[in-house]
């Protein structure tokens, strides 16, 4: 039997299962020697910074960090695309040992003048660290040449976690925002912070604000351009989804320019309305809520009978859900039970104890709920829930397909839009098309699992949590 | 017709590098390569000994391109450890590995990081075992792997004689073959099987990741993937008569086979990665004068249907243009093929810097009538800029090159590491004279259709 490791039950929790109410363990160091799905901080940074088109984006270091990410996710342009493009110093022994300054000077000014950025961040990803390169010193010289903002990007992997990848990210587009900082501010306008239009979402969730009255000043990062973030302290509110990443961002903004920011998700119905109506409610502007409404009813009302139409087919399926970022997960939580599916196993990369304990709160009793786990814990939480659907990224599909659960990729690779009402069409679609695939029914797990006997898999779950 | 003994006839330098950095990579970083390698070992988990983001890309990136569950560990450095060294860490991870993995073996490479705070790994290793010696410990591999110093295919390659290493003992020999075909497919992996098992020829293949990394569907989950070379196998390939390595490159470096050859007397011969008749032929030669058996009937009228297509297919092909990239062995393999069939390889491209890659690809072109360009240490922008005026009719590699053969408007056909875009990368076969007969087809079909789409008549029968 699997075991979950010792020094990781404490980040384990089932629902009603436990006397007590023990709060999760997080926001730790993954195990040393377990398979964590978790990245380092240059993907934070990476993944916040990346959508930005018309920014060059230079992995100082070897060519790994760089390689790996390159052109990686869906996130659309509009225009540029230099986002796509994988430029790394591509350090070799001789930087090792002599310093990769000069490399990077050379790199950097060359690069500026074929592509003529609006400016560059340069993550410095962990041997940067090391070997003790003046990043700074660097940047700042080639800006003072160039005439662009040349940012460092403090990523070094090592130094803790993803998340503080994405502050390393917030502090480096704070830059940009206060180059532009102290204009006159816009009326009934908006940045949208958090969404990084894989697949177009940020122009989808654009086109409600259109049609609600509002304007948006800036997308940080979807669809990004340097000159939108550099005006964008002059909208009224900041709608931030994806909050693990952008709330450091809102918040220094609110400190500098008291901009106010709205945690929302655009995944589901609910939240995607509850985000509109919240946005509405702040300008408190009758002709923007009338509009707001009216677009709703529309919308839901366009939707409504497909997704019943799913619904009928799924009802009663179970979910396992492992995504990044818990606010995700909440709003997973909520869509897949619109499809009558119940989620048995909930789990994030980054969660924090308030993130966990909301989580606790929504789901039903016996749901398990994780923080960074690992390829066995996952694959025997869903052996034993019996779960016939798996909402996850690249690294936990061929989990899933090994257990015969159904899968449904709902991470920055994706080329899918799941976000907002033509979204949650989306979602439904692909899950039912997943779920009700006759393949499955060759799957030697899936036939296992049929005959298994439930008190069993119990029993199994029990043992588990048993110290 | 230009000799490959002339070499002067071509101007060949390298290109210069036109940018310092490189600009979307064409190669990829040497941990991931020995990673490959340790899970064609069986029961073998990978450690990766350095921050926790080497290991999670790594492992997002073979995953996308094998689909099968890879699990890759991480000794997951922190602040201290990047300070005072990963030693505990490493620890560890190596107890927490045998409590959840229970591994026969566990294959450590080392990240840029830990190799340039400069962690003595022997050593750490060395201390576990002393402290664990009362327990049945896993074999402990250790290849050091610095990506500023070579490529994936340098961290595979260190991972296997790391391997041998640390595992083979010597004896009598024995009758049977060590076969090292180095970064190919699974489905090659497992056509080089069949052969020498066709042939009668006894034999071990390191690594062996057919099953590992291409499994069938699982009835329940398995914590590491059933397959791969045993390690009473690894240890037998000590006494071995001779050890075969694909690789024309690799002459006279310090590999696996070499190892072997050194130390225990295991007589070993190199050979270019056997595709196309050329290659493949040779292949076979060495097969059959080594054993002294015939070359199975199956195998010769392969090659004779091989020859009939080639017939068939000959003007469809002759005179194209193609870019190819990837590996330097394998670019060379490819190239070499070309050749044989009249195409040209205008461009032949590596990310890494061999210093012999030029040899290595001249010496395989016999009738290519014009100059091809040779770049090592390049990247994939670099080759989009040079081809544009290249008349180029085809690209060839992994799906990396996708984009340049978008831009140019020609077909990509899609071979080696990785294929991201299209399902079955792993399926791909490229060796022996089946898999020759599998890349000719696509060619001669992706030139055909290439016609087709460009055609207004639409014709259906061509
Ligand atoms: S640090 Fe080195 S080992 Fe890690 S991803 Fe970068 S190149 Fe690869
Ligand atoms: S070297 Fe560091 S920054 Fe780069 S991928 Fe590895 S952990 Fe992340």
């Amino acid at each position: 039997m699997i075991e979950i490791l010792k020094d990781r039950k404490k980040q384990v929790f089932q629902k009603g299962a436990e006397t007590g109410d023990r709060g999760i363990v997080c926001e730790k160091a993954s195990l040393a020697g377990s398979v964590s799905q978790r990245a380092c901080v240059f993907c934070g940074s990476r993944v916040v910074l990346y959508p930005i088109a018309d920014a060059l984006h230079l992995v100082h270091g070897p060519v790994g960090c760089a390689a790996y990410t390159w052109d990686i996710r869906g996130s659309l342009s509009s225009g540029p695309e230099l986002h796509r493009l994988s430029f790394s110093t591509d350090l070799r022994e001789k930087e090792v040992i002599f310093g990769g300054e000069k490399k990077l000077y050379a790199a950097l000014t060359e690069l500026i003048k074929a592509y003529a950025p609006k400016a560059a961040f340069v993550y410095a990803t962990c041997i940067i660290g090391l070997i003790g390169d003046d990043v700074q010193a660097v940047c700042k010289k080639v800006q003072a040449e160039q005439g662009i903002p040349v940012i460092p990007v403090h990523s070094e992997g090592f130094r803790g976690t993803k998340k503080d990848g994405y502050k390393a990210a917030c502090e480096a587009l704070f830059r940009l925002v206060v180059e532009g900082g102290g204009q006159p501010g816009f009326p009934l306008s908006i940045n949208i912070l958090g969404d990084f239009n894989l697949a177009g979402e940020t122009w989808m969730i654009k086109e409600y604000y259109r049609q609600m009255g509002i304007k948006v000043v800036s997308c940080i990062t979807g669809d990004g351009r340097v000159d939108e973030i550099r005006e964008s302290s002059r909208a009224g509110l900041n709608v931030v989804q994806c909050s693990g990443s952008m709330t450091q961002l809102a918040k220094m903004m609110e400190e500098t320019y008291g901009l106010p920011f709205k945690r929302v998700s655009y995944f589901g119905i609910e939240d995607t309305a509850e985000a509109l109506y919240s946005v509405a409610r702040h300008f408190d502007d009758l002709q923007v809520m009338r509009k707001t409404e009216e677009l709703v009813r529309s919308e839901v009302n366009r939707i409504y009978p497909e997704v019943q139409h799913y619904r009928k087919a799924l009802e009663g399926k179970k979910a396992a859900i492992y995504v990044g970022g818990s606010f995700k997960a909440f709003s997973l939580v909520k869509a897949l039970r619109h499809l009558g599916i119940q989620t048995a196993i909930v789990g994030s990369q980054t969660g924090n104890p308030e993130d966990y304990e909301y989580l606790k709160e929504i789901c039903d009793a016996g749901t398990i709920i994780v923080d960074d786990t690992n390829p066995l814990e996952l694959s025997r939480f869903m052996m034993e829930k019996d779960v016939d659907l798996l909402i996850g990224g690249v690294k936990e599909r061929p989990i899933a397909y090994k257990m015969g659960a159904a899968f449904c990729d709902h991470n920055h690779e994706r080329k899918t839009a799941l976000a907002g009402f033509e979204g949650m069409l989306n979602f439904c679609r692909e899950v039912y098309a997943s779920i009700m695939s006759p393949v499955w029914q060759f799957s030697p797990a899936r036939q296992r699992r049929a005959t298994m006997e439930q008190t069993f898999s119990e029993e199994i779950t029990k043992a588990m949590f048993s110290t | 017709m230009i000799k490959t003994e002339t070499k002067e006839e071509f101007n060949l330098e390298i290109t210069s590098r036109n940018f310092t950095s490189t600009r979307n990579a064409c190669k990829l970083c040497a941990p991931l390569g020995a990673s490959i390698a340790f899970r064609g070992i069986e029961g073998c988990i990978p450690l990766i000994h350095g921050s926790q983001g080497c290991s999670t890309y790594i492992r997002r990136y073979v995953i996308s391109h094998f689909k099968e569950p890879i699990d890759i560990a991480s000794s997951n450095f922190s602040e201290q450890s990047a300070i005072f060294g990963g030693g505990d860490n490493l620890k560890t991870a190596i107890d927490n590995l045998r409590r959840q993995y229970q591994p026969a073996a566990i294959g450590i490479s080392t990240t840029c990081l830990s190799e340039t705070i400069g962690d003595d790994v022997e050593l750490y290793i060395d201390q576990y075992r002393k402290s664990n010696k009362d327990e049945s410990l896993p074999v402990i591999i250790h290849a050091s792997t610095p990506s500023y110093r070579g490529t994936h295919l340098e961290g595979f390659q260190e991972a296997l004689r790391a391997t041998v290493e640390t595992l083979a003992r010597g004896g009598p020999h024995t009758d049977r073959l060590n076969l090292i075909p180095g970064f190919l497919s699974a489905e090659d992996l497992r056509h080089l099987k069949e052969i020498l098992s066709d042939f009668g020829i006894g034999h071990t293949l390191l690594p062996d990741y057919s099953e590992t990394l291409d499994g069938e569907s699982w009835e329940e989950y398995q914590k590491l993937s059933a397959g791969g070379t045993t390690i009473e196998a690894i240890r037998a390939m000590g006494r071995a008569q001779a050890t075969i390595q694909f690789g024309k490159s690799l002459k006279g470096l310090n590999t696996a086979a070499t190892f072997l050859e050194g130390k225990f007397g295991v007589q070993s011969l190199t050979l270019g990665i056997p595709v196309g008749i050329r290659e493949t032929d040779l292949f076979f030669k060495a097969l059959k004068e080594w054993s002294g058996l015939e070359i199975p009937q199956k195998y010769q009228q392969e090659r004779g249907r091989l020859v009939d297509a080639y017939i068939d297919g000959h003007k469809y092909v002759y005179g194209k243009r193609a870019i190819i990239y990837g590996e330097a062995d394998f670019v060379a393999a490819l190239a070499s093929w070309l050749d044989e069939i009249g195409i040209v390889p205008a461009l032949c491209a590596t990310g890494a810097c061999t210093g012999k890659f030029k040899e290595t690809v001249l010496s395989g072109l016999k009738n290519c009538p014009e100059e091809p360009l040779i770049c090592e240490d390049t990247d994939f922008a670099d080759m989009l800029d040079t081809c544009r005026t290249m008349g180029i009719d085809m690209v060839m590699g992994s799906s990396k090159g996708y984009f340049i053969s978008r831009k140019l408007g020609v077909p990509l056909v899609r071979v080696g590491f990785p294929i991201h875009d299209r399902i079955g990368g792993q399926r791909i076969l490229h060796v022996g004279y089946r898999g020759t007969q599998q890349l000719f087809d696509r060619v001669v079909n992706a030139l055909i259709e290439a016609g087709q789409e460009r055609s207004a008549v639409g014709y259906s029968y061509i």
